[in-house]
């Protein structure tokens, strides 16, 4: 048994996070959050540079070719610094979808552009608040025609190409649209984390092809959903370990009542069952990327668990951070609320807490 | 990354398998679930398990970590996992040896003398002698170093006095450690001393005591005037907290500790009974839970097998693995509580005969919260985890510094 990550692995895991350091302190998640800029460009250019976002893309696409297990340590590395780039759209979903159902001619026009940064890409699904299934979709495909809603779709305002799923001739059915085109309409939609853009998508008769089978969209998209699942754990993952490092060391050097915070036991305590819930998020979010890396028959079952304990974990961590900062953590100055709010962006972005768990129970 | 066995490691399970397959029965639906505490363990089934345990001896599968020279093995960890893994897939008698070869044993082989190790070990081995640990008391559980069982010597002997609670098997044991105090005006932790002492020795007085769920797995013990030779004592005098650290350190040590959560059994369940007229499995708060507890039981699994990787590559699991215990012991209970609940006003049932799973939910709920106050309380393992794994103050203390006499006490539980 080696459940563990490779000496390599974790050595790219280390450069990214010697990078990510130097070039994307919190600082700039702040900036990204509180200026008018959707997102970083210059670490999005940074991010292209190093090889990231063409990480799983295979050579001839114009990628890195690794396997997952090396994607995992760079979003664990993205998470921790809460990088403000669209990289989960484009990478975990645009690029998963186009690599897993992508004709050779859609691969050729799309990845390499994905890997050095050019194109943003991004995953249209829900339409409405409170949908979490793939049945009530009601954006339709005619004549290679697409018409309807889709919101809200992350980073839709600064995506190049979405995935859409949409009802075609035979059903659910995935499709690539550009977004720059007559027949969509994108607008920004006011974030609850705006290090992190979102937006409304209407299209109108906008052009779109075919991606993968026609009517195969609902298994598609669930395949997608959990290969996504998987990677943005890691990012969860990384989100956690550092809210979680950053409140330790704050209730070591707070004193209260003539000690610091950090020696009282209802704190202790606390810490206690947050390392708990974090160390749990970081095997089960292994589990995923094992199966991930091997496409292995278990990997419905480990998305759900890895996407469930990190989602918590974060939850819990990024709440209990607020807490044991007292004031200053309610306050705008200090990052706590950088966390919070982003622990929301990344658990409701592939779909809610309720919604994966339900998945779970049929996939026991 | 990968679950597979290094290609020695594949080898070793083969050869455990291939002696497990010509000497016991791979274990089917229907068999007794584990007996964690010993409840069950009647003379009969005491007899069973000191036959199997035998059996193992003669075959070379017991005590596999120990020194070959004391009749051990001398395996690596990860292989006695592998062993573990094996032997538990087998229907085999309860384990009520593990008090004595997962911590007694390695105490003696770490404290004992040359003659100490050869007198008790081959004994232990072979599941002939059980042994018993005779640490908790009436005022001291948690805080271990405040027991008051007093020693004083007498020529070639000691004489002890006092009582011991909450022993594990002593009404099946033959022998026991004790650490009882030597010196009531050093300080609390410098005043105790270890020994061994046999369970038949006159002055001995054994009580059982009844758990909630009526299970009689442990006792109180009373010692009035036990002679206990000083051949007998492990380590120097005064020493005895220092030996009881190394028997608490294998306590943690005996990894594994699954929930014993079946969630086959917990999903037949809510497809059995109903909510509203459909099938309690389609209920979503239902699913919610289930899939709250399949996660947690997981993600105490999938931490494990990262102890066992680092196991494989020679490291040494620390405090980190006390989450295994404070986690999985809270979601089996959880999880218990859950399953009655399915069963609407037949979770206040326990007739086997009119209880779904034969009331083996209502059980595990009477049962569990035995587990998660043995061998460390779950606060004990917060602070465990808090002062040993992440480093925060310890807990600020009225007994450092003084007399153990002069420590402010109340009296004992029980
Ligand atoms: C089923 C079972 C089998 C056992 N078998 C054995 C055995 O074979 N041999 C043996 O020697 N002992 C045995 N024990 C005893 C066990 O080790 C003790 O019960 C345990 O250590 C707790 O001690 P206590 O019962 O004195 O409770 P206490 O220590 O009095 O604890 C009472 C409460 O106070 C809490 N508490 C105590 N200290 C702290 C602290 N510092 N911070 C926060 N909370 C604290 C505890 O968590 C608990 O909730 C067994 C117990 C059980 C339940």
């Amino acid at each position: 048994m080696n459940f563990d990550f490779s000496d390599d692995q974790k050595l790219l895991q280390q450069t990214a996070r010697d990078y990510l350091t130097e070039q994307a302190p919190l600082s700039v998640c702040r900036e990204i959050l509180e200026g008018d800029q959707p997102f970083k460009k210059e670490l999005w250019a940074g991010a292209a540079e190093m090889g990231w976002l063409g990480t799983v893309i295979p050579e001839e696409y114009g990628g890195a070719g690794f396997g997952h297990l090396e994607l995992a340590m760079i979003a664990e590395e993205l998470g921790r610094s809460l990088a403000p780039i669209p990289f989960g759209s484009s990478v975990y979903c645009a690029s998963e979808a186009l690599i897993k159902a992508g004709t050779d001619e859609q691969k050729k026009k799309y990845l390499p552009q994905l890997a050095n940064g050019e194109r943003i890409g991004t995953f249209a699904l829900t339409e409405k608040p409170g949908q979490n299934d793939v049945e009530s979709i009601t954006a339709k495909v005619a004549g290679g025609q697409l018409s309807g809603t889709k919101m809200p779709v992350a980073d839709g305002d600064v995506a190049d190409f979405a995935v859409v799923a949409a009802v075609g001739d035979k059903g659910l059915s995935l499709y690539l649209v550009d977004l720059d085109q007559s027949g969509v309409r994108r607008t920004a939609l006011q974030a609850l984390d705006p290090s992190r853009s979102i937006a409304r998508l209407d299209f109108d008769n906008a052009e779109a092809t075919l991606l993968g089978e026609e009517g195969q969209g609902a298994a598609l998209a669930s395949n997608l959903l959990d290969r996504a699942a998987v990677l943005m754990a890691f990012e969860q993952l990384g989100a956690a370990q550092a809210c979680f490092e950053a409140t330790r060391e704050f209730t070591l050097g707070r004193y209260a009542f003539g000690r610091p915070v950090a020696s009282f036991q209802a704190i202790k305590h606390r810490l206690a069952d947050m390392w708990c819930e974090l160390e749990m998020a970081r095997s089960n979010a292994y589990y995923g990327a094992w199966a991930l890396s091997g496409e292995e028959p278990e990997l419905p079952m480990a998305a759900c668990i890895a996407r469930i304990q990190a989602t918590e974990a974060l939850d819990l961590i990024s709440l209990e951070m607020i807490q044991m900062h007292g004031g200053v953590g309610y306050t705008w100055e200090y990052d706590c609320h950088l966390f919070y709010r982003r622990a929301k962006a990344l658990g409701a972005a592939l779909g809610s807490l309720a919604a994966w768990k339900d998945k779970l129970v049929d996939r026991i | 990354m990968d679950f597979n066995d290094t290609p020695e490691e594949a080898a070793f399970r083969a050869e455990a398998r291939s002696w497990l397959d010509a000497n016991a029965d791979l274990k089917k639906a229907g068999d007794a679930a584990a007996d964690v505490l010993g409840e069950r363990a009647t003379p009969e089934i005491v007899k069973q398990a000191q036959a199997w345990q035998k059996k193992k001896a003669d075959g070379g599968w017991a005590c596999l970590t120990w020194p070959k020279e004391y009749g051990g093995r001398g395996v690596t960890p990860i292989q006695n996992v592998i062993w573990n893994q094996e032997e538990s897939r087998y229907n085999t008698p309860p384990n009520i040896f593990g008090i004595g070869l997962g911590m007694c044993g390695p105490t003696i082989l770490t404290h004992g003398n040359e003659e100490q190790k050869k007198r008790w070990i081959p004994e232990m081995m072979t599941g002939q002698k059980i042994w018993c640990q005779l640490f908790s008391e009436p005022s001291a559980g948690s805080d271990l170093a405040g027991l008051r069982s007093t020693a004083v010597r007498d020529g070639d002997d000691w004489i002890v006095n006092g009582q011991k609670i909450w022993t594990t098997g002593a009404h099946f044991c033959e022998w026991g450690i004790l650490v009882v105090r030597s010196d009531p005006n050093a300080a609390k932790h410098a005043g105790l001393t270890y020994f061994v002492v046999d369970m038949n020795s006159p002055g001995v007085e054994i009580r059982p005591i009844t758990q909630i769920n009526g299970g009689q797995g442990f006792n109180e013990v009373f010692f009035t005037d036990v002679r206990i030779p000083d051949s007998q004592r492990l380590d120097a005098v005064g020493n005895g907290w220092q030996v009881a650290l190394t028997t608490l350190m294998n306590e943690r040590a005996s990894i594994g500790g699954g929930s014993g959560a079946d969630f086959g059994e917990l999903i037949n369940l809510a497809k059995s009974v109903e909510i509203n007229g459909r099938p309690a499995l389609e209920d979503s708060a239902v699913r919610q839970q289930i899939a709250r507890f399949y996660t947690r039981s997981k993600g105490v699994a999938m931490t494990g097998n990262r102890t066992l990787s680092a196991l494989s590559q020679g490291k040494t699991p620390g405090p980190e693995s006390s989450l295994g215990k404070l986690v999985g012991a809270k979601n089996a209970q959880d999880m218990a509580a859950f399953a009655m609940e399915l069963q609407g006003a037949a979770g206040m049932t326990l007739d086997p005969n009119e209880t779904p799973a034969q009331g083996e939910w209502q059980g595990r709920y009477l049962g569990i919260p035995g587990l998660r106050i043995a061998g460390g309380t779950d606060e004990i393992l917060r602070n465990i985890i808090s002062e040993r794994v992440l480093g925060l103050p310890p807990e600020s203390r009225a007994d450092k510094g003084i007399a153990f006499k002069d420590i402010p006490t109340g009296p004992p539980s029980r």
